[in-house]
């Protein structure tokens, strides 16, 4: 059993909006402590590392980043020791992201937020809460990893959407521009405001964000590991951790080896 | 795209005229009946698929399956000379083998073979090319009428967007106990909103001060959700104000405005819109916000983006031509600028 009350974040950038979700849920969960209201994707991120709320309300739509993308980051940069927070999504109309909800069992919210239907997902997060033990070790690295695999599943079915069209990466090197194909390409890391494009032999720098040319890439043959890493799944030769648990990808053409952040070490697993 | 099926019909067609004149021919007493179908048959066939062929191979596009100019008119000439050529030494072979003991004198001569040959040859050549033109005219309007309609339709789906609709619904719901005396301008806003764009969907033109106050509506809803994130000008010269404008053609700009460039930035942003005269024949329309500007992929606009524009552009381009002008582009400092020239008289 769980005693102490369940503290909550509130991402909304509709001042309206967000004041009327919590306010219903003070009706409908007096107990629930609304520890911060955040108007963008960002401060969600910010504010929920800082305070490490047990359930977050993350709207779509929002300056900054998306709730999504917040969810990625929040979830990926989450203490170790403490289990993830319940997540539910709140959006008007997201027809594809609807469709990516129901098939990874994640809750979401329809607005305009109604009465009995934020009733429904109260009484289940009611009973999440309550089951919720205080776990620790191998128990808590269980837990986190099914929600992790959760909401990398989420983000598959949403990226899976989008036809992938790209072959050719136009880049700019002195004054002329180098055509590389997308199948040379090992793998593709952000860094400040450029993208660092690397083939067997080269590197090359782009502005486009890596958040722009993700959805255009082939998802089977493309696997994000990092939140600024994406890597052709046929270039990587291993995967291992090092003492401190960390997974690191070695590669067949390159001798970097690459960090896979927490959310996206759920994919390496023997068969 | 090539078509078999009008060859195969042109084909039938071809054979039944041998028939008939073969059958004529007969009657008129010229001869045996199956002699002048031999004849009549491979002059016929040969000159048809001449024609055809050429045609086919000589035809600049897929909508006027004929060619232009020179070749155009060498066709049917060519076809003849083909059909008399290669026909007749068939039509004779045709007659050694079937009937040596015919003289050379009871063959047909040359001169009936070739007046008949050019009079079907131009004949049909032309009913072919007139069947084909109507067919095809019939076809462009069937599609015109269609991608009008379409237009309409997804003009009016874009206008009254799910996601703007339910998120204004949801504040409605929230001030309806807050904050009643505003909750009822809103819901005000949003009639006046709905009413004219349902209006503008069914009408080409409206007034320049219609198009404002739709916008004044959509932009007074949008500042009710965003708050402070959101200001706004509206700028209408009052001697501008009765000029007939497409409908709804600033709206989408100033939704892309609100969607690609101050919702995504987190301290929202200014949005101008102006209507003023470039010289004293050309309106100058313009949508200014201060956002996050263009996206950075050309030719890869986030969905919803170049829809908009691409409808903007062909609404100006079908009812001004070449006369009206669509310009987006970047602001120097951040943000990005529509503008929309317009001719103040439309061309005949």
């Amino acid at each position: 059993m769980n005693t102490s009350p369940p503290r909550a974040l509130i991402a909304e950038d509709e001042p309206l909006l967000a004041l009327a979700l919590q306010q219903l849920l003070g009706q409908l969960w007096p107990q629930l402590q609304i520890e911060a209201r955040v108007a963008d994707g960002i401060s969600a991120v910010q504010q929920a590392l800082t305070l490490l709320p047990d359930l977050l309300f993350l709207d779509i739509r929002m300056p900054g980043q998306t709730g999504l993308e917040a969810a990625a980051e929040i979830a990926d940069a989450w203490p170790e020791e403490q289990a993830l927070p319940a997540i539910v999504f709140v959006t008007a109309y997201d027809q594809c992201a609807l469709a990516a909800f129901e098939a990874c069992a994640m809750d979401y919210l329809l607005k305009p937020v109604q009465a009995a239907r934020l009733g429904q997902t109260v009484q289940r997060l009611q009973q999440w809460w309550q089951q919720r033990q205080p776990v620790q070790g191998k128990d808590l690295a269980m837990h986190n990893h099914r929600q992790l695999e959760q909401l990398l599943g989420l983000q598959q079915q949403l990226l899976g959407q989008v036809p992938a069209a790209l072959q050719i990466i136009q880049a700019s090197v002195g004054n002329q521009i180098h055509m590389v194909r997308v199948q040379d390409i090992i793998y593709l890391e952000a860094a400040d405001k450029y993208l660092r494009v690397l083939t067997a032999a080269q590197e090359y720098l782009i502005r486009t964000p890596l958040k722009d040319l993700l959805p255009q890439l082939d998802a089977s043959e493309f696997w994000q590991i990092h939140r600024g890493t994406v890597v052709r799944v046929q270039a990587i030769a291993s995967a291992q951790r090092d003492e401190s648990g960390r997974l690191g990808l070695l590669l067949r053409d390159r001798p970097e080896k690459l960090a896979v952040s927490r959310l996206y070490a759920t994919r390496f697993k023997a068969m | 795209m090539f078509a078999p099926a009008p060859l195969f019909r042109h084909a039938g067609i071809t054979v039944a005229a041998c028939l008939l004149i073969a059958t004529a021919l007969t009657a008129l007493g010229q001869g045996l009946w199956d002699v002048n179908l031999a004849y009549s048959l491979a002059i016929g066939l040969i000159s048809w698929l001449s024609i055809d062929l050429l045609r086919l191979r000589w035809r600049e596009s897929d909508d006027i399956p004929w060619p232009r100019g020179m070749r155009g008119m060498a066709v049917v000439p060519l076809g003849i000379a083909a059909g008399l050529i290669l026909g007749n030494p068939l039509g004779s072979f045709y007659v050694q083998q079937l009937h040596p003991e015919l003289p050379a004198a009871a063959r047909p001569s040359l001169w009936l073979p070739l007046a008949i040959t050019m009079a079907t040859s131009i004949a049909m050549s032309w009913g072919f090319y007139v069947v084909g033109k109507s067919r095809n005219l019939q076809m462009q309007a069937e599609q015109a009428q269609r991608q009008a309609a379409e237009a309409r339709l997804s003009l009016l789906q874009a206008q009254l967007e799910p996601h703007m609709l339910f998120n204004t619904l949801a504040n409605l719901r929230v001030l309806i106990t807050t904050d009643a005396p505003r909750a009822e301008q809103m819901l005000d806003h949003l009639i006046a909103y709905l009413r004219a764009t349902l209006a503008g969907s069914r009408h080409g033109t409206h007034s320049l001060a219609s198009e404002f106050a739709l916008l004044a509506d959509y932009l007074a809803l949008m500042q009710i959700r965003m708050g402070d994130r959101l200001s706004y000008g509206l700028h209408l010269p009052a001697e501008l104000a009765e000029l007939p404008v497409p409908t709804l053609l600033l709206q989408p700009l100033v939704e892309n405005s609100i969607r690609h460039g101050l919702e995504p930035q987190l301290a929202g942003g200014h949005i101008a819109v102006q209507a003023g005269m470039l010289d004293d024949r050309h309106l100058l329309l313009s949508v200014h916000d201060n956002g996050l500007g263009l996206p950075a992929l050309p030719g890869q606009p986030p969905s919803g983006f170049g829809f908009g524009l691409q409808q903007i552009r062909e609404r100006l381009a079908s009812r001004y031509g070449s006369a009206a002008r669509f310009d987006l582009t970047a602001d120097s400092a951040g943000g990005t600028r529509a503008c929309i020239v317009l001719p103040l008289k439309s061309q005949p």
